[in-house]
């Protein structure tokens, strides 16, 4: 098996550093919930990659077919996608509030606000 | 209808609950709806848990679909003993609670309350599910609830809380999908016991050695384990007050529930403990978790974040309980679980009825509130004491637990650590009660006056089951004996 036959694999881990530096080093919060959709999206490929059987058909039962793809895979990532797309909606209201209470969805902008003080307790 | 059929509805019957409260309008019929459906989930997680004292193991497969292929839920003593402080804490909080939400917010309750009841119900179906997919759709509607729901908070920054808390947390969970995939890319399999069976087949493996690093580090992030724990201050911190009591006693639990559940009986404890250098780490970071927090805690000046840090610090005792590897060190850790749920719900029921009282949870607004509200002040005060651990408390009888795996384990030195830590927790609550007796009211302070009796019940409640805890241990003890057994039994 040479190296460009796990060519899935190698993406799956390049997606995955990409998208996870871009959640840690980006300040802004849109920016942070696309890095992590890419993030979660490696994952997704790797256990869509793990589900093809070399050799095997669609996942169809028909005459003279004996060796399928798993199918499994797919139907729990299409569970996952759905949670992603949860989780990217609520990230993305969550993002707009911010921008209504602070004008700024950007860390450095929140950091400057004040983000830890405590004068607003009370409030 | 039997046993085994019933039991999967304490997690359905909150999750079809959800969606109808939703739609409810008003204020009072959502509330009802709520808290009638946690009920009855107590009701099913009781009736559950004497089941399966009596029967070992109940099994449910959902569709009729007998596993391995299809869901089943698999509830032994460890579940149900999680599964009763969840519906139990859901219960007493939502009766609580209704006050503080009026308060805190004020418009559209019905989605709120339909937001507690999934994270309700996510929390309870990780705990009952026997199917390492399952949990990671359980952990993400609870999560996604749990976001929207510090999100309510009054204060702005509650908002910031929930968006470093969805990062870090969605981080985590992914870890825990990546470690499933590989699970299941060795095995083939999703089913817990299932995979028990088969993994020992495959022996040496650095896919399955990798799988359960990537389990363990999200479950970890989940758990709030030091040094992952960065999230979890200002998330209890800034939500509303019920949410900050709910999940405070029951989510760190339930990720903790789950992560030994993978380690136990997915992974033989054998294999764990030899494929990852989990003794060692869990030892070094519990000690970390137990000063850092103690010490945070000493530092803050808001009531809500020094809880929150003394939690980090308490996560550090149950995974030192779990780094012994033994019945003993699990039996601990699962009583810890089980009276920090108690201790922490009431300290954080007892912060929600300060700021409906006065409107701030800065430590300067307790000056002298001891001798304005002494009810809710001696409720403090009393589930303080069990977080320091004095007898008879139950968070007396989690220590001494943990201190006998300690000497058990051979491991007396961390005996030291774990009375000097509990010395940190006298000095932080120490500062409360002097706050809060010792000192004079300031003359500038707004009048306050005592909780009505709706508000101050639960605490009560939660304060007398500590001591009751504290002195009749058969419930407790034995079930967190159970459980410990039932994980360690399982898999080995």
């Amino acid at each position: 098996m040479s190296a460009l036959s796990l060519f899935n694999y190698w993406a799956v881990i390049g997606l995955m550093m990409l998208g996870y530096y871009c959640v840690i080093v980006r300040g802004n919060m849109i920016k942070k919930i696309i890095g992590l959709g890419i993030f979660q999206t490696s994952v997704f490929i790797l256990f869509i990659s793990a589900g093809k059987v070399l050799g095997g058909s669609t996942p169809i039962l028909r005459e003279g077919v004996s060796v399928y793809s798993n199918p499994l895979p797919h139907v729990l990532i299409l569970t996952a996608i759905v949670v992603g797309v949860a989780t990217t909606a609520v990230g993305l209201a969550i993002a707009v509030r911010v921008q209504e209470a602070f004008g700024s969805i950007n860390d450095d902008d929140l950091d400057r606000l004040g983000y830890d003080s405590q004068d607003e307790d009370a409030a | 209808m039997n046993l085994t059929e019933l039991m999967p509805f304490s997690v359905l019957i909150p999750l079809i609950a959800a969606p109808l409260v939703a739609l409810l309008p008003g204020r009072v019929a959502p509330w009802l709806v709520a808290s009638a459906s946690a009920i009855s989930a107590l009701a099913i997680a009781v009736a559950t848990w004497i089941g399966v004292s009596q029967a070992g193991v109940l099994r449910y497969a959902f569709g009729n679909w007998p596993p391995p292929i299809g869901i089943e839920y698999r509830v032994d003593a460890a579940n149900a003993f999680v599964a009763l402080l969840i519906t139990a804490m859901a219960a007493i909080m939502l009766i609580w609670g209704r006050a503080t939400v009026n308060r805190e917010v004020p418009e559209r309750q019905g989605a709120f309350y339909a937001l507690f009841l999934l994270a309700v119900s996510g929390l309870l179906g990780i705990t009952l599910t026997g199917d390492i997919f399952n949990v990671f759709v359980f952990l993400e509607i609870s999560s996604l609830a749990t976001y929207a729901l510090i999100a309510h908070g009054g204060d702005r920054r509650a908002l910031l809380a929930a968006f470093r808390y969805l990062i870090m947390g969605t981080v985590g969970a992914t870890f825990l999908l990546i470690g499933i995939g590989f699970l299941y890319i060795m095995t083939g399999t999703l089913n817990m016991v299932d995979l028990a069976e088969r993994l020992p087949a495959i022996g040496e493996s650095r896919a399955l050695q990798v799988g359960l690093a990537f389990i363990v580090v999200g479950l970890a992030l989940k758990l709030a384990l030091f040094p992952l724990h960065l999230w979890l201050p200002n998330a209890y911190t800034y939500a509303p007050s019920l949410v900050s009591a709910f999940i405070a006693a029951t989510a760190t639990k339930v990720a903790l529930y789950v992560m030994l559940r993978f380690i136990f009986t997915v992974f033989a404890p054998e294999y764990s403990f030899s494929a990852l250098p989990l003794a060692m780490a869990f030892t070094v970071l519990a000690i970390g978790a137990m000063f850092a927090g103690s010490w945070l805690a000493l530092l803050q000046d808001n009531l809500k974040r020094l809880l929150a840090y003394s939690s980090v610090a308490q996560v550090g005792y149950m995974v030192l309980g779990v780094s012994f590897g033994t019945v003993l060190g699990l039996s601990a850790s699962f009583l810890h679980l089980f009276n920090h749920g108690l201790m922490k719900g009431a300290l954080f029921v007892a912060a929600g009825i300060i700021f409906h009282q006065t409107g701030s949870v800065r430590l300067d607004s307790l000056r002298g509130l001891g001798r304005v509200m002494p009810w809710t002040l001696t409720g403090l005060a009393l589930a303080g004491l069990s977080l320091i651990g004095i007898p008879p408390t139950a968070g007396f009888i989690s220590k001494w637990y943990l201190i006998s795996a300690a000497i058990d384990a051979q491991q007396t030195w961390l005996v030291v650590l774990i009375l000097l830590s509990s010395l940190m927790a006298l000095a932080y609550i120490a500062r409360l009660v002097e706050l809060a007796w010792m000192q004079p009211r300031p003359a500038d302070a707004p009048q306050v006056s005592e909780a009505p009796i709706g508000l101050l019940a639960p605490l009560w409640l939660l304060v007398l089951a500590n001591f009751y805890f504290g002195i009749d241990t058969r419930l407790t003890v034995g079930g967190a004996t159970a459980a410990a057994e039932a994980l360690l039994g399982m898999g080995g």
